[in-house]
């Protein structure tokens, strides 16, 4: 099977043996490579946190977003009842593309949080294998001469050396991840920046450039479809919904010129 | 025979099973050559499913080395491509 997992079992074993060709004495090569393992343990400590305060400031910015949806919705009914149509809109574009990258974000989150587990239990794997190492070389460092002792530390360093470049890699995966991520998280940073989910009412007449773009990012036929249905819901939009009342049905337009007007 | 999978654990088989396995790896790099993009991810779940279903984990205060170290289940088509080319899943 030289194929697929060749490279990386010849990658670990050349990383031993040259730890191994660094001391002569078999108990300084113990001693030294436990010493780098616990130094390894703690960076994988450091990039586990890395992975969690990089979910948080998703997550903080999933928040926002959160609040920015829940007052745009507000915004676009309260202008769609003073008749503002244009403002509604407007808002409902903001709240478009504010939830689309709510979505993005929830995706990235979860994620995250997967890679926050994996790296988790390798980092207790890697613990235990450590934790066994220790135990290993007091044991081969009282029974042992020097000679047998160099066979037993290969077998031991490449045990746990192994476990340690599957973190290292597991790692390597969490840090690509994250960095996609940052490229969003920046990507609404600079929506929020801009303006794009501030407050709607603040808006002076016209279009102006946010307008514009939110235009190009928001998919306009949901925004259509969410404005008709607003108008629905406050049945202030069409003229024959404004003249019906509550728990009476208008009319059909053709009838209405007919027995409709003849009841009043 | 010890088999790692990578991000997961190590799993000892049966040195019998070494021909199948070698049967499904061939598969998978067969795909990889052929640039098989779609029948990849079904080939290398296969091949991971073997080794689960076969293996018996090896306990995590055992220090021992594998035979066999398979990249991670969530392997994408492009990065088993520079498993044969370039510097590998494991940087230097």
């Amino acid at each position: 099977m030289a194929g697929l997992g060749g490279r990386m079992s010849t990658v670990v074993k050349a990383k031993v043996s040259k730890l191994l060709d660094r001391a002569e004495d078999p108990a300084e090569t113990l001693d030294y490579s436990y010493q780098k393992q616990v130094e390894q343990l703690q960076n994988v400590k450091k990039g586990i946190a890395d992975v969690v305060t990089a979910k948080k400031r998703l997550q903080m910015q999933e928040t926002s977003l959160q609040q920015s949806v829940v007052k745009l919705d507000t915004q676009a009914r309260q202008a769609l009842s003073a008749g503002q149509e244009d403002l509604a809109r407007a808002a409902l574009e903001r709240k478009n593309v504010a939830q689309t990258e709510l979505q993005g974000l929830d995706t990235q989150v979860t994620e995250l949080e997967q890679q926050q587990q994996k790296l988790t239990d390798s980092e207790q794997k890697l613990r235990a294998k450590i934790e066994a190492f220790r135990t290993k070389k007091e044991v081969i460092k009282a029974q042992y001469s020097a000679a047998e002792a160099q066979v037993r530390i290969s077998e031991a360093a490449t045990g746990v050396g192994e476990q340690m470049a599957d973190v290292g890699l597991a790692m390597q995966r969490a840090v690509d991840k994250t960095e996609n991520m940052r490229a969003r998280a920046d990507a609404v940073q600079e929506l929020e920046a801009a303006g794009t989910f501030d407050d709607i009412t603040a808006l002076g007449s016209g279009e102006d450039d946010i307008d514009r773009q939110l235009k190009e990012l928001s998919s306009q036929p949901a925004v259509d479809d969410e404005l008709a249905k607003m108008k629905g819901e406050l049945g202030s939009g069409a003229s024959t919904a404004q003249l019906s009342t509550p728990g009476e049905a208008a009319p059909p337009a053709g009838e209405q010129a007919g027995g409709g007007d003849a009841q009043s | 025979m010890i088999v790692r999978i990578s991000g997961e654990d190590q799993y000892e088989l049966p040195d019998e099973d070494v021909a199948r396995l070698n049967q499904l790896e061939s598969d998978v790099v067969a795909i990889v050559d052929g640039g098989r993009n779609g029948d990849f991810a079904e080939a290398y779940r296969v091949l991971l499913d073997y080794v689960r279903a076969n293996g018996k984990v090896v306990s995590d205060d055992e220090l021992a080395s594998s035979d066999v170290i398979l990249p991670p289940a969530d392997l994408t088509f492009a990065e088993a491509g520079t498993e044969f080319t370039g510097e590998g899943l494991i940087p230097d």
